[in-house]
This record gives structure tokens, sequence and C-alpha cells, in this order.
């Protein structure tokens, strides 16, 4: 099968890759370029949990076919954290006690970022419609909930992010 | 078999290798197309897309509004001139599927699925066809036509922005707040003329294989007052003629028992 030259800018740092047709982003981020940080969930677009930015906005890199991202802008939660400190997000996660298992976090992380980029200061009705398309199985959404809040505070606290 | 990505720069050039393929799939934004070629569809062995911008484009033209095939829900949502459609394309999937999510895939998308295109069969929109002679059908015609293999590029819809913001509702019922796949949805676009219903035109999402008329529902409010009688009689008539379907959120049965009081709920434009 003929592979196919894929560019794009992954966390600030430009990717040359060689694609398989019909490859979706998340495999050729997981498997092409080593950033195992977007999980592999259901592969369906239901659970969120493979949500990556592409140009800053929410996508799903499951049901992204690969090759229609050259020249785009891609971010996932291996570009949140600046050396060893870790996002205002991350921070407030760990403190909120946002994460059980962990699966669902890095899908929840870049659905709150797109959110905050947009709209420093939400609604607590605006955080639910935000991760509204992301599943947790663990913790009954309300930690996460509140660290998105808090970090939006922090945030905006300390103008940092 | 893997299947095989065909880009094209022209839409004519797309639609062109799309006619002439009966084992091929236009991608959009691929949330439906993508998850087939994940679970390894057989069903189809190429992949065609255009990196023609202008598939994306809005335009307004007096009281009509063109939304090109690719345009998302998000770019809906964005756009002043469809105001009136916001709600609708809110009301898809999460954030990120509404950034991927096209006008054009969503009159392609099967049942449970289809809450945009619902709305546009009730504001009675026209399906514009590319290709040699693109040509404009309307989108009754288009959606009873559609699962028949012919294997058509859309370019664009083209709606009549209503008079009267006010004469068209939509609703959307799901289990699962705020984002739920659709038990149904309804449309309706009531436009008063001396105080009476004039030209009604109400659809229904999944309460079909194709979003559907609601034509008994039409009949009884047409030449009314939108007045508690009149809702009441469109309500008791709310499925007639309808096969609704048995799927995973659920039954034919259950459908047909709600349909009326969600009808209802919305013509009185009592939302929850
Ligand atoms: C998690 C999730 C939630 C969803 N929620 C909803 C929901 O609430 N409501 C809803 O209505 N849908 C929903 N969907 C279904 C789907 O995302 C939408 O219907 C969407 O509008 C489909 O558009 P697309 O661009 O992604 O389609 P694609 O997957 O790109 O295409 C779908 C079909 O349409 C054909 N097609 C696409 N564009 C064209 C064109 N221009 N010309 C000819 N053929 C074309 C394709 O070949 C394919 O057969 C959901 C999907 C997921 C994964
Ligand atoms: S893996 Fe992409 S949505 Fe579940
Ligand atoms: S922490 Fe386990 S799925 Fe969310």
């Amino acid at each position: 099968m003929a592979k196919k030259p894929l560019h794009f800018r992954l966390n600030g740092a430009e990717k040359a890759v060689f694609v398989d047709e019909g490859q979706n982003l998340l495999d050729v981020l997981r498997r092409g370029v080593g950033d195992l940080t977007p999980k592999y969930g259901c592969g369906q677009g239901a659970c969120g949990t493979c949500t990556v930015l592409v140009d800053g906005e929410p996508h799903l890199s499951c049901l992204t076919l690969a090759e229609a991202v050259e020249g785009r802008r891609i971010t996932t939660t291996g570009g949140l954290a600046q050396g060893n400190q870790l996002h205002p997000l991350q921070t407030a996660f760990m403190e909120n006690f946002a994460a059980q298992c962990g699966y669902c976090t890095p899908g929840m992380l870049m659905a709150a970022k797109a959110l905050l980029d947009r709209n420093p200061s939400p609604t607590r009705q605006e955080v639910v419609e935000a991760i509204s398309g992301n599943i947790c199985r663990c913790t009954g959404y309300e930690p996460i909930i509140n660290a998105i809040l808090e970090a939006a505070k922090s945030r905006g606290a300390r103008q940092y992010g | 078999m893997p299947v095989r990505v065909e880009t094209y720069d022209r839409i004519e050039d797309a639609a062109r290798a799309l006619s002439a393929s009966r084992s091929a799939r236009f991608l959009g934004g691929g949330t439906l197309v993508m998850r087939a070629v994940n679970e390894a569809d057989q069903s189809f062995d190429t992949i065609i897309r255009v990196r023609d911008a202008s598939l994306r484009d809005i335009r307004a033209e007096g009281d009509r509004v063109t939304i090109g095939a690719g345009a998302t829900m998000s770019d809906v949502i964005a756009n002043r001139e469809l105001a009136f459609l916001a709600p609708v394309a809110r009301a898809v999937g999460g954030p990120a599927v509404r950034n991927m999510a096209t006008v054009g895939g969503n009159l392609f998308a099967a049942s449970p699925y289809g809450d945009f295109t619902a709305a546009l069969l009730a504001l009675g929109a026209t399906v514009n066809l590319a290709g040699a002679v693109s040509r404009g059908v309307a989108i009754e015609d288009f959606l009873r036509d559609r699962d028949r293999g012919a294997n058509a590029l859309v370019q664009s819809v083209t709606v009549q922005r209503p008079h009267d913001a006010s004469a068209f509702r939509f609703l959307k019922v799901s289990r699962v707040k705020p984002k739920g796949v659709s038990v149904m949805s309804i449309a309706a676009y009531l436009p008063l003329s001396g105080g009476r219903v004039s030209g009604a035109r109400v659809a229904y999402g999944a309460m079909g294989p194709t979003p559907v008329h609601a034509v008994a529902v039409e009949r009884a409010l047409d030449g009314q007052p939108l007045d508690a009688a009149a809702i009441e009689r469109a309500a008791a008539v709310a499925t007639e003629g309808l096969d609704p379907p048995t799927d995973a959120l659920a039954s034919s049965w259950y459908r047909r028992q709600v349909a009326g009081v969600h009808l209802k709920r919305l013509l009185t434009a009592e939302r929850r």
C-alpha cells in the first residue's frame, strides 16, 4: 500500500512522517510520531479521550483522516507542560482529584484548554457543555468540572498558560 | 482490504470520480466515514476528498442563504446570517463533533442521526448537486432517492431565511444531557398569515430511515390559529402515517407514545 508524506506542527515542533492511506490522526500521533498522550478508547467518536486541538479547536483524532491535517497545528496533552512547570489545568486536575484511572484525562484536558483559550472565565454550565463529548467512567464529572473552574480562576490570577 | 484515498483540487473532478465509482465515499468531516474505516467496513474501498475551500462557503443573497456542503456545525453557529439554524447545529454531538460534522454529511447520516437535515426539511431547502451541470433538487426528492446508491456530490444547500424568526422552531429529544443522540428531533416552520398558519412544514428526525414530514400534523395545523385546540388535534395525529424505527435508544412503540407530547411542547414553546 502506498505511503503518503505528511507534514504538520505538533506542540510547536515540525513533524514529517509517512502515513498509510486511510490512517487516522490518532494512530499517526501514537505510532507514527510517538506521542502517547492522546488515548484510544472507542474509535467511534463516542468517548472523546482522543481529543486533540487542530488549529486550536477540539477534534476527535480517531475520526480525523491523518492526511487531511497537512500543514495544520496539532496540540496534545504532551504539549501542555512547560518543562517541569505543569499547565494550570494539570495542576488543578491533580488538586481536585479529577483523574482516577486517568484514561479520560487527556481528552478532558484538551477540551478544557480549548474552552479556556476562548473563554477565560466560563460558567459552570459552559464547562459542562465543553466536556459534553468526553466520557468519564470514574469520577462522576464533578471533580473535573471543579478543576476546570479552578484552573480558570488561577489562570486569571497568575496570567499564565 | 485497506481503503484508498483520492484527493482532488476541483469540486467538479471529485464529483466525476464519485459518480464513476460504486465503491467510493466522499469525505466530509469524516465522523461517519472514518468510523466506518476504523471498523473495516467493506462496503467501500475508496475515499474521495476535495481541497477546494469554497465547499465550506456560506453566502447570503437577499432572504436566501446557501450553505456549502463542507460547512461544519460550528461554521453554522458562528455565522450571523444563520442565527435561526444555530440552535439546531448546537444540538449535534459535542464540541469536537460540531467542529468536524458537516452539513453535507448530515444529509446522508442514517437514523437516529440527521437532526440538521430534519430542520432543512422543515425549511424546504434545496439540495444543490455538483457535476457538469449543477442542479438543485427539493430536499424531499433528495431524501427519497438518497439510499438508492446514486453517488452524487452535494455542493451546497439553499434555505429561505424565515421572515419571522419565531415561525421556525426546533426541539431535540435525547436521554443524555447535554449531548445525546436523538430519540427524535422535531422541526416546525409555521408562518402565520392573518393569525392563521399558512403553509405548515413539520419534520421529524429519527422517526424513519431518513428525516420525514409529519404530513398529518401539517394538515391539522394548516389554516388554523396556533391555539390549544389546533395543537391538541395536531398532537393526536403526531405519528399518523409514520413507521418509527426501533433502535438502541428507543422502541418504535415508545417513539409513537411520546411524539405527541414533545410535539405539543414544541408548539406551545414550553421548553424544558
Ligand atoms: C459522537 C457522535 C455524536 C453524533 N451526534 C449527532 C447528533 O447529535 N446529531 C446528528 O445529526 N448527527 C450526529 N452524529 C453523526 C454525524 O457526526 C453527523 O450527522 C454529521 O453531520 C455527519 O457529517 P460528516 O461531515 O462528519 O460526514 P462524513 O462522515 O464525512 O460523511 C457521512 C456520509 O455522507 C457522505 N457525504 C458527506 N459529504 C458529502 C457531500 N458533500 N456530497 C455527497 N456525499 C457526502 C459521505 O460519503 C458519507 O457517506 C454524531 C456522530 C458522532 C461520532
Ligand atoms: S477514541 Fe476517539 S472518541 Fe473514542
Ligand atoms: S478518570 Fe477514569 S475515565 Fe475518567
